[in-house]
């Protein structure tokens, strides 16, 4: 046990192949899908059925999977899936947002999966592309006010409602869909069900036009007396005061760290690239020199960098807890607020120190500025991560610190 | 004999045109200064004042001077070995460690936090608190090898980022006092020549250690530390000194100084003792860090031996100074702006306004969480930095970017622990006020620590 905060030599086979995945794949298409919105990008299944081959082969870990709590027999620290995963949806998202976020079977739905089905399910799941559907018209922020229900009919489930947002809610074969057994029970009858699209009753009603990850489809869904068997139920089909939507809500202590990888990766193109153009144009950073003799550039720069290296590692810290199998939603949300929002300031930066090549459809920049936005509002916007963090240092409950 | 001052004169400014308040205010500043105030028993006694000028102008150094000799020779220096490389990400700290980090937490609030208060009033940390933390912690000896008489295994810094954030959680300034000798022991460590180590260390390793610093800014606004004016010439198989330090911790008690200065266009380190003439000192109270005494040092025409410099000339070693005294800097931040967390937590949480405790409010609680997570983000960045410093890795880039961090955030964190406490963080009452100022000065000071 030594403090050391680099990244083992061990995954360096995994984040490079993400990264050729981003240079030769990803990045080639990436003004084509962002231009050719709700257009299927097609490349993506040759590339899918690569990495089922990589996974199959334990050789791995490109997209939202992997984070899985696995026993931990070893002694002393460990290195594991979680970290692994986070490099490489860094890697990858330093390519594309979207295309990760379209990459089949790799979606936020199969993190639900992996983090709360039981060994039946996650067996009976693995090959499935799994989206994830929360969010309702009426409510966005607020998980416990789902109005979806679920009806217990016999050995089904009747789903009814609406889900709105639904990334690769279009292209996935199954959906997570969080509704209510008792409306009256409150958030501890929230439960999240596996609803396959080939069952009657679930319909994709449209797709939504947005401001950036274009190359994502984000759906609505309608379910009408949608049955689905009980076994697709995940965790515990009980009603326990609090202690189900906890079930739910630990999802995201698995998924958060991913965002904010996702973050780092946008945000980190930005940065590498501005840092390309600016040495063109004369501006270096000397990270020795005070950086107020330095030009403004590379001030910013350097600013820049530094708000980037600490979500990194924030990022970082969040999937080292987890592979340890310490408790980590402190620390998941502090890395999702702190890489989500710098990872929208450090993309609006470079488009402005890129000036008018920077803003136009020239570069990627733009575009980066545009998909970074998204990563600091899904999976718990800013606002509601800062929230989580300030009951947890204050040690208030939701009730006291609304 | 005072010495010649050297003291920058006083920064011209435009004239500015007097217009009739102006005149007013004039004639009423002249007559406050009227002895006959005095006399008529108008103005209070400020002991401060007196105190102050009692300290101003540059003084020899009062300090008593031992001799350092050479009690052992030596072929070769001795230096902490390179950490061996780490294979994985960990933040675990070890053993040992956390040994010692328990130790200075204890120290520093059982002995820092208290005295802090007056210490930082009085400019002056007290003496016997100095001697428990190089007795109690061994301070000077934890960057010294054993072989040299210290405690220090292989090279640690992060050790050192944990030291020094443990001691500022107390109170930066006394950790600064603190930590000051142990500036110039581990140099001695790291650069010193074997004669510079059998000559300066035993003192540092010893019960009676001295008061030292290592100084390295200068009063010059834009200040670089890679552009110094501080000038070393070469004369006669030696070196000459001349230039100004300043914000220079304990100096006055100081009988050892490591000075940063320009040689032959590139910077370099000197060991000087403050007995040496054309040395004098003045005392240089600042906004924070007032329990380190700093003053400024003035070097004119000191005269020293060839086996005064420090390192090599090539300005390797003495960027390596500058990076890791950044670091330590950084991890007093950490330290200072932790003491801020802990200490709103329970006020915001007890302090009730419009029938709730205040940080029921979303404007309290996401500062109080924003300042958790900034203060985590630069934890890590400054632990990193320091982890690669200690395996030799390069760490220019990591270093850099701690400091940015912890001079951004350090200094929000020390407002929004003022703010948060509003007219009640304003007054002496409560410590918030004093980690504002202490917190400032991450960002403007380089030297004085190094981990």
């Amino acid at each position: 046990m030594s403090i050391n905060l680099e990244v083992p030599k061990k995954f360096g086979m995994v984040v490079n192949q993400a990264h050729q995945v981003a240079v030769e794949i990803f990045r080639p298409i990436s003004r084509k899908y962002d231009t050719h919105e709700h257009e299927y990008p097609k490349e993506l299944d040759m590339l899918a059925s690569l990495i089922d081959g990589m996974n199959a082969s334990g050789e791995s870990n490109t997209g939202a999977r992997g984070v899985r709590r696995e026993e931990n027999t070893e002694q002393g620290n460990r290195n594991g899936s979680n970290m692994s995963s986070i490099l490489s949806i860094m890697e990858a998202c330093w390519g594309d947002v979207a295309m990760v976020l379209s990459m089949p079977r790799q979606g936020l739905g199969n993190a639900a999966i992996a983090s709360v089905a039981n060994d039946e399910q996650h067996a009976r799941f693995d090959k499935v592309w799994a989206s994830m559907a929360i969010t309702e018209p009426s409510f966005g922020s607020d998980s416990a006010a789902v109005q979806a229900t679920a009806m217990r009919d016999g050995d089904y489930y009747i789903l009814n409602g609406e889900k709105i947002f639904v990334t690769a809610g279009q292209r996935s074969d199954a959906v997570v869909v969080w509704a209510s057994l008792d409306r009256s029970k409150g958030r501890a009858a929230i439960k999240s069900f596996v609803v396959e699209k080939t069952r009657p009753g679930i319909t994709v009603e449209r797709l939504e036009h947005k401001l950036g990850i274009r190359a994502s489809d984000t759906a609505t869904i309608r379910l009408t007396d949608c049955r689905v068997p009980k076994e697709n139920l995940l965790g515990s089909p009980d009603v326990e005061a609090e202690q189900g939507f906890a079930g739910v809500m630990q999802t995201f202590d698995n998924t958060r760290p991913l965002v904010a990888g996702m973050a780092v990766g946008c945000a980190r193109a930005a940065l590498d690239e501005l840092r390309d153009l600016l040495a063109e144009a004369g501006a270096e950073v000397d990270y020795d020199r005070p950086a107020y003799l330095q030009s403004a550039a590379a001030a910013a720069l350097l600013q820049m960098e530094a708000d980037w290296e600490a979500g990194y590692l924030l990022t970082l810290e969040a999937a080292w807890m987890a592979d340890n199998n310490r408790p980590n939603s402190l620390q998941a949300s502090m890395a999702k607020a702190k890489a989500g929002r710098v990872g929208v300031e450090i993309t609006l930066k470079c488009v402005e120190l890129a000036g008018s090549y920077g803003y136009s459809e020239r570069s990627l920049l733009e575009k980066w500025a545009r998909d970074s936005k998204i990563l600091d509002i899904f999976e718990g916007t800013q606002q509601i991560q800062q929230l989580i963090v300030a009951r947890r240092l204050l040690n208030k409950s939701s009730a006291e610190l609304k | 004999m005072p010495a010649r001052s050297t003291r920058p004169e006083r920064r011209a400014r435009p004239r500015e045109r007097r217009d009739p308040m102006g005149v007013g205010l004039a004639a009423l500043y002249r007559l406050a200064g009227a002895p006959v105030i005095d006399r008529l028993g108008l103005r209070k006694p400020v002991e401060r004042a007196v105190y102050q000028a009692s300290r101003a102008g540059f003084r020899t150094v009062g300090a008593a001077n031992r001799v350092f000799t050479a009690v052992q020779q030596r072929r070769s220096a001795e230096r902490p070995a390179a950490a061996k490389e780490r294979t994985q990400f960990d933040l675990n700290p070890t053993d040992e460690q956390k040994m010692i980090v328990e130790a200075t937490r204890e120290f520093a609030a059982e002995q820092l936090r208290p005295q802090a208060a007056a210490a930082d009033t009085e400019c002056m940390a007290p003496e016997a608190l100095l001697k428990r933390s190089v007795a109690e912690l061994g301070i000077t000896q934890v960057g010294v090898p054993e072989t040299l008489g210290g405690m220090g295994g292989e090279r640690s810094a992060t050790t050192g980022v944990l030291v020094a954030e443990a001691l500022a959680h107390g109170d930066m300034g006394l950790a600064v006092a603190c930590l000051a000798p142990a500036a110039v022991s581990n140099a001695l460590a790291l650069w010193g020549n074997a004669e510079q180590q059998a000559t300066y260390l035993p003192a540092f390793v010893g019960d009676d250690v001295p008061a030292a610093a290592l100084a390295v800014v200068e009063p010059q606004v834009l200040f670089d530390p890679f552009a110094l004016r501080t000038v070393a010439r070469r004369s006669g198989g030696g070196f000459v000194l001349d230039g100004v330090k300043s914000l220079v911790p304990r100096a006055e008690a100081a009988e050892l100084f490591v000075i940063a200065a320009e040689l032959d266009g590139t910077p370099a380190l000197f060991l000087v003792e403050s007995g040496t003439d054309g040395i004098t000192v003045e005392s240089d109270p600042a906004m924070g860090l007032r329990a380190a005494s700093m003053a400024r040092v003035e070097l004119a025409n000191v005269t020293l031996g060839a086996g005064a410099l420090l390192g090599g000339t090539d300005g390797s070693d003495y960027a390596e100074c500058i990076r890791l005294s950044r670091l330590g800097w950084s991890a007093l931040a950490l330290g200072t702006a932790r003491a801020v967390l802990d200490y709103v937590i329970p006020y915001v949480n007890e302090r009730q306004a419009f029938g709730e405790p205040i940080s029921h409010r979303q404007a309290v609680a996401f500062t109080v969480a924003n300042i958790g997570i900034e203060l985590e983000g630069a934890r890590l960045v400054t632990l990193r930095a320091a982890a690669r410093a200690e395996q030799g890795k390069s760490f220019a880039r990591e270093a850099a970017l701690a400091r940015r961090l912890t001079t951004e955030y350090g200094v929000r964190i020390g407002s929004d622990g003022v703010q948060l406490l509003g007219g009640h963080g304003y007054v002496k009452e409560h410590p918030v006020e004093r980690w504002y100022r202490d917190l400032r000065a991450v960002g403007v000071m380089e030297g004085a620590v190094l981990v």
